[in-house]
């Protein structure tokens, strides 16, 4: 029994971080219809971040995890700047395809910038500890630190976000863009501006996952954002991408398949497990599990 | 209020619109007719602003609105009702009445006007909480309407308003626009149904291809031989 709220447990924390980085595909997939394949290293460019700021915050008096501010300052600029000067004008020109190709371009342009700077290079960097270590015990299982606040922040968070979309103006604005964006102009909505506020969401998003992933694994390497940003991606698809809550769901249940497949069967089966999740949803499901099966639009 | 002069507008290689003038006067209700790709939709986009125009002038009240960025323009007084309602599917009828005023900020104005569409567009608030995407042809060109009314606009450009609707809906539409007529507000509508159309306007242009064939008072336009042999059906 213990063992199976523990796998629960640790469902629940990879899912949360699968969750927020599922977010940002499936925010930027709604609203430009595009599959921005750079996001994932948009967690990598968090995570450098996080590693090079946290000596300066410990140095200020703060908590380690301070250095997030940092990672969602860059991570928010980076995602701005790429919608600005790659995917808009790519957008304004091109085909759906070229849009597609700039945004696998801007992926690896981003791993290899970060290997080509010195202080990063192509070895995996390890970073210090960022919540306090150790846990608690109800019964026989125990609790860790990391893994409770990595769950109770991502859930605020995504609670936060959904109020966010569904009661402010701008959030309004957003789901106007996202469903219509000649109409959003007609009601005096500034579309670029629009774009560009859901680039920053969701590459801060991915900024907290960073954080909330190097808390669990402190070993951060360039190509870290391809591996993790695939099973976000899968989560975001398996949800019904271009819709929030499915996002989050998605999330849940990719992490909850992980941890299941590695508690009981084997830890070396757990991302063929994922895909073949998605594999089956798609076939009975084409537009994911809260998607609604209306057609590509194109 | 509204002037267009030579107004040039181009898809690409295509010419769309061919160096058209046209004006809406303070309070007029002008239709604009003609058949299927004449360039109604197109022209009425160069106005909101929605497509980039090659040449001509368009001037709303004496300011040139093709300075004015397309998402300033609705805080000129101009709104726009587009062809195929374009309501937001996802969201509630209130929801879609809330962005039309997106652009004011005081909550008092907005729930007077939200109070005046309701009072216009009963059905409207009877379906408040319903989900745009879920209401009938004739409900989302009503929620399109009045969402449109929604800054109480000086002028309104209405895209067919009747398209796909039952003949019934058809005539309770040109009553509802009828009604915002007499309230004072100017309107320049766009319509494949050139009967009704010239029936409720006080001056029409036929556009063919392009170009203006024909202009003058619905009433004469409704009475000549070619308006009626080509688009009346006579
Ligand atoms: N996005 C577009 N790209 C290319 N051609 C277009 C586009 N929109 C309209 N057209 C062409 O411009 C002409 C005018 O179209 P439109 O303004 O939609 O006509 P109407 O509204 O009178 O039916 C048509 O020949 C149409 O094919
Ligand atoms: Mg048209």
């Amino acid at each position: 029994m213990s063992t199976f709220i523990q796998t629960v447990i640790v469902g629940l924390r990879l899912g949360s971080v699968y969750a927020l980085i599922a977010l940002g595909y499936t925010m930027v997939y709604g609203i430009i219809r595009l599959i921005n394949f750079a996001h994932g290293d948009f967690i990598m460019v968090g995570g450098y971040t996080i590693i090079f700021t946290v000596p300066l915050v410990l140095a200020l008096g703060l908590p380690a995890w301070a250095a997030v501010l940092a990672a969602v300052a860059v991570c928010a600029l980076v995602g701005m700047g790429t919608e600005i000067i790659a995917y808009r004008p790519v957008r304004k020109k091109g085909t759906n395809m070229s849009a597609l190709i700039t945004a696998i371009a801007m992926s690896l342009f981003l791993e290899n910038l970060a290997q080509a700077i010195p202080a990063i290079g192509p070895n995996p960097k390890v970073a210090d500890q960022i919540f306090t270590a150790g846990g608690f015990k109800i019964g026989s299982v125990t609790f860790e630190y990391t893994t409770v606040i990595t769950i109770v922040i991502s859930a605020v968070i995504m609670i936060v976000l959904y109020m966010f979309t569904q009661k402010t103006r701008l959030g309004r604005a957003m789901r106007c863009v996202s469903e219509d964006k000649s109409a959003a102009t007609l009601m005096g909505i500034n579309v670029n501006h629009t774009i560009i506020l859901t680039f920053a969401i969701g590459s801060a998003l991915a900024a907290v996952a960073a954080l909330m992933y190097m808390a669990q694994y402190p070993r951060i390497y360039t190509t870290l954002g391809s591996d993790l940003g695939i099973k976000a991606f899968v989560s975001a698809v398996l949800g019904g991408i271009g819709i929030i809550p499915g996002a989050v769901l998605g999330g849940f249940v990719v992490g909850l398949f992980e941890s299941f497949t590695t508690s009981y069967i084997s830890s070396s089966l757990a991302d063929a497990v994922v895909f073949l999740i998605l594999i089956v949803v798609l076939l009975l499901k084409p537009a994911g599990i809260m998607g609604k099966n209306v057609g590509e639009k194109v | 209020m509204l002037e267009i002069k030579d107004l040039n507008v181009f898809y690409g290689a295509i010419h769309a619109i061919k160096g058209i003038s046209l004006s809406v006067g303070d309070g007029e209700l002008v239709s604009l007719i003609g058949a299927n790709g004449a360039g109604k939709t197109t022209t009425l986009h160069a106005i909101s602003g929605l497509i980039p125009v090659a040449s001509g002038s368009i001037s709303l009240a004496g300011e040139d609105l093709r300075k004015v960025a397309p998402n300033k323009i609705i805080s000129m007084g101009l709104a726009h009702v587009p062809e195929g309602r374009h309501v937001f599917a996802r969201m509630t009828v209130e929801e879609n009445l809330r962005m039309g005023a997106y652009v004011i900020r005081d909550q008092k104005l907005i729930a007077k006007n939200l109070d005046m569409v309701y009072a216009h567009f009963p059905r409207l608030k009877e379906r408040r909480r319903q989900m745009a995407g879920t209401l009938s042809g004739g409900e989302q060109q009503m929620l399109a309407t009045g969402r449109a009314l929604m800054t109480d606009p000086k002028i309104l450009l209405m895209d067919e308003p009747s398209m796909g609707l039952s003949p019934l809906l058809v005539k309770e539409i040109f009553s509802i626009i009828e009604n915002l007529h007499k309230t004072g507000i100017t309107i320049l509508l766009v319509e494949q149904n050139a009967k009704m159309a010239l029936a409720v306007a006080d001056r029409a242009y036929v556009l063919e291809t392009g170009q203006i064939s024909m202009s003058g008072k619905a009433k004469d336009l409704a009475e000549d031989d070619r308006v009626r042999k080509a688009y009346l059906g006579a």
